[in-house]
């Protein structure tokens, strides 16, 4: 049971939930750059919601499938077609061995989600199977290589799996300008009010330069009374301020440890929403504060956990 | 102590705000207590010079709950005499010579010595593994001698060969894989700072102390030290 890569495409990576408990010796998480979408599509085949599987950033990525499985494709429409015939995400499809699975462009989001039955048949490292690149850790032999034409991707024994949907309120939109809560903390303090206040009031430009490491934004400059602090754990959407005062959002393979001031961090489901976000989209923030971010994130569990997904027409 | 949220599932505890002995000693015992205690509900923790980060699961605990277990734990801590048996000394054998050393030269222009005096200073003392981050095992190690306190390099290396030892600043470490860096190199060692299929995965732990052991080429090829890819 497998699935043959023809085109690995820009970049398509193998994703659990990250690797965690290693933070102290320096190992990042990894991790799907988009949880809510991740979450999503092992929720519709009844995976464990931890099971590994491809991250596609900006489609190209073209397999052959050489067995019967049922996958599920979530987070963005990259132009996904099924032999000839054009699918839509957010949803399972049924696969036959011969099946050609191809991506083409973003048509809305950056990172789409393909989970398969029974998750992807991948080792573990470090107990995780999240390809951190720069790490050299996770993906289909451990050693953090990103696909390559001719890769064999071994699937987990398939199950029967019902034909289900992501309820339509729980699929965002991410062609509209993200505006994302900002927790306050970190250094906060150290911007002064009226800084505080250009930040809240400002729209921001995703620049050219994102990675999984971190998204570098541009507009308005934003100055602290500090130059720099004393390196502490950098956590996932924490905003940093470097000396140019324009906001860096670090993401899933950020530095464990880091020296710039944080202005604060954005939930884990804020900063996956920005991960959908291409160069040239607007972002703007407005201070929230973590009991929001607590508030939301129990919902989205909740949902995940007992709403059952509807079934597609 | 200052405990403070970052996000819905990760609080920082500061500890200090200098970098010393003293605050480290505090991160490193918090850090112990918090892994003994806690380990029913965090997912990770990142000790640095001044500050735990504690990172945990919504599922089991709340920002009020990690508060009130974080603030027993820590306090705990403090009554507590240092454990000396938890952290250990390693001699790391580290070949100064010039096919290896790409910035001693340098190094001892700026301090005004010669090699072998920059080398015996290096050497000479030991260091406090600060904190840990930066790529996997790279281990922050504290404080050199203010004589060999180069500051980095303006334009950082593309890539720094595995095992290369450096300088920069008051600070010095090892770099465990090969990065882009700054740092003043001026020494390599042939051991194995990160082996990911070893137990103890990296050879250096926050609180540790390190000791520098100049070695002569021979050692170090006899120890498994490579040369850089010609």
């Amino acid at each position: 049971m497998s699935f043959e890569v023809v085109d690995p495409g820009m970049l398509t990576l193998v994703q659990d939930l990250g690797r965690f408990g290693y933070q102290h010796i320096g190992v990042t998480t990894g991790g799907p750059m988009d949880e809510h979408a991740f979450l999503w599509a092992n929720r519709l085949l009844g995976n464990p919601l931890n099971a590994p599987q491809l991250e596609i950033t900006f489609g190209r990525l073209s397999l052959l499938a050489h067995s019967d499985t049922t996958i599920a494709l979530t987070g963005a429409d990259l132009g996904a077609r099924l032999n000839d015939r054009a699918i839509e995400p957010w949803q399972t499809h049924e696969i036959r061995k011969g099946d050609r699975l191809s991506f083409s462009m973003p048509v809305s989001g950056l990172r789409a989600y393909l989970a398969v039955t029974g998750g992807l048949d991948v080792p573990a490292r470090l107990g995780s199977a999240a390809t951190v690149s720069r790490e050299q850790l996770g993906g289909l032999d451990g050693s953090g290589n990103k696909l390559a034409k001719g890769d064999r991707i071994a699937l987990g024994e398939p199950r029967p799996v019902a034909k289900a949907s992501v309820p339509y309120s729980e699929i965002p939109d991410y062609r509209k300008p993200l505006r994302v809560g900002v927790i306050p903390g970190y250094q906060y303090r150290h911007f002064p009010r009226s800084v505080q206040a250009k930040f809240f009031t400002s729209e921001y430009e995703v620049s050219q330069n994102i990675d999984r490491m971190g998204y570098r934004l541009k507009g308005e400059a934003i100055h602290g009374d500090l130059d720099g602090i004393i390196s502490e754990g950098i956590a996932y959407g924490a905003i940093q301020i470097p000396a140019d005062g324009q906001p860096i959002v670090l993401m899933k393979d950020r530095q464990t440890i880091g020296g710039y001031p944080k202005i604060g961090s954005l939930s884990a489901l804020g900063a996956g929403q920005l991960a959908q976000r291409a160069p040239g989209a607007s972002v703007s923030f407005y201070l929230s504060d973590v009991a929001d971010a607590e508030a939301r994130r129990m919902i989205f569990n909740h949902r995940l956990r007992q709403g059952a997904p509807g079934t597609a027409g | 102590m200052n405990i403070e949220s970052i996000n819905e599932s990760a609080c920082i505890v500061y500890l200090g705000d200098q970098i010393n002995e003293e605050t480290a000693e505090r991160v490193k015992q918090a850090t112990d207590r918090i892994r003994a205690t806690l380990s029913d509900v965090i997912t990770d923790l990142v000790p640095s010079y001044t500050s735990v980060m504690v990172c945990y699961d919504l599922e089991r605990i709340d920002r009020f709950g990690i508060q009130s277990r974080l603030r027993r734990a820590v306090t705990g801590a403090s009554a507590t005499a240092p454990d000396p048996s938890s952290a250990q000394t390693l001699e790391l054998p580290v070949y100064y010579g010039p096919e290896v050393a790409l910035d001693l030269d340098d190094v001892c222009e700026f301090a005004g010595l010669t090699a072998d005096e920059v080398i015996r200073i290096h050497s000479e003392q030991s260091y406090r593994v600060y904190a840990i981050g930066f790529s996997p095992g790279f281990a922050f190690l504290g404080s050199t001698d203010a004589r060999i306190a180069m500051p980095r390099k303006s334009t950082p290396r593309l890539k720094v060969p595995v095992g290369s030892v450096g300088i920069a600043g008051s600070q010095t470490a090892i770099y465990p894989s090969a990065t882009p860096g700054g740092w003043q190199i001026v020494g390599r060692t042939p051991s194995k700072m990160v082996d990911w299929d070893s137990k103890s995965l990296a050879l250096a732990q926050i609180g540790d102390r390190v000791k520098f052991r100049a070695i002569d080429r021979d050692e170090f090829i006899r120890l498994g030290g490579q040369f850089d890819e010609l």
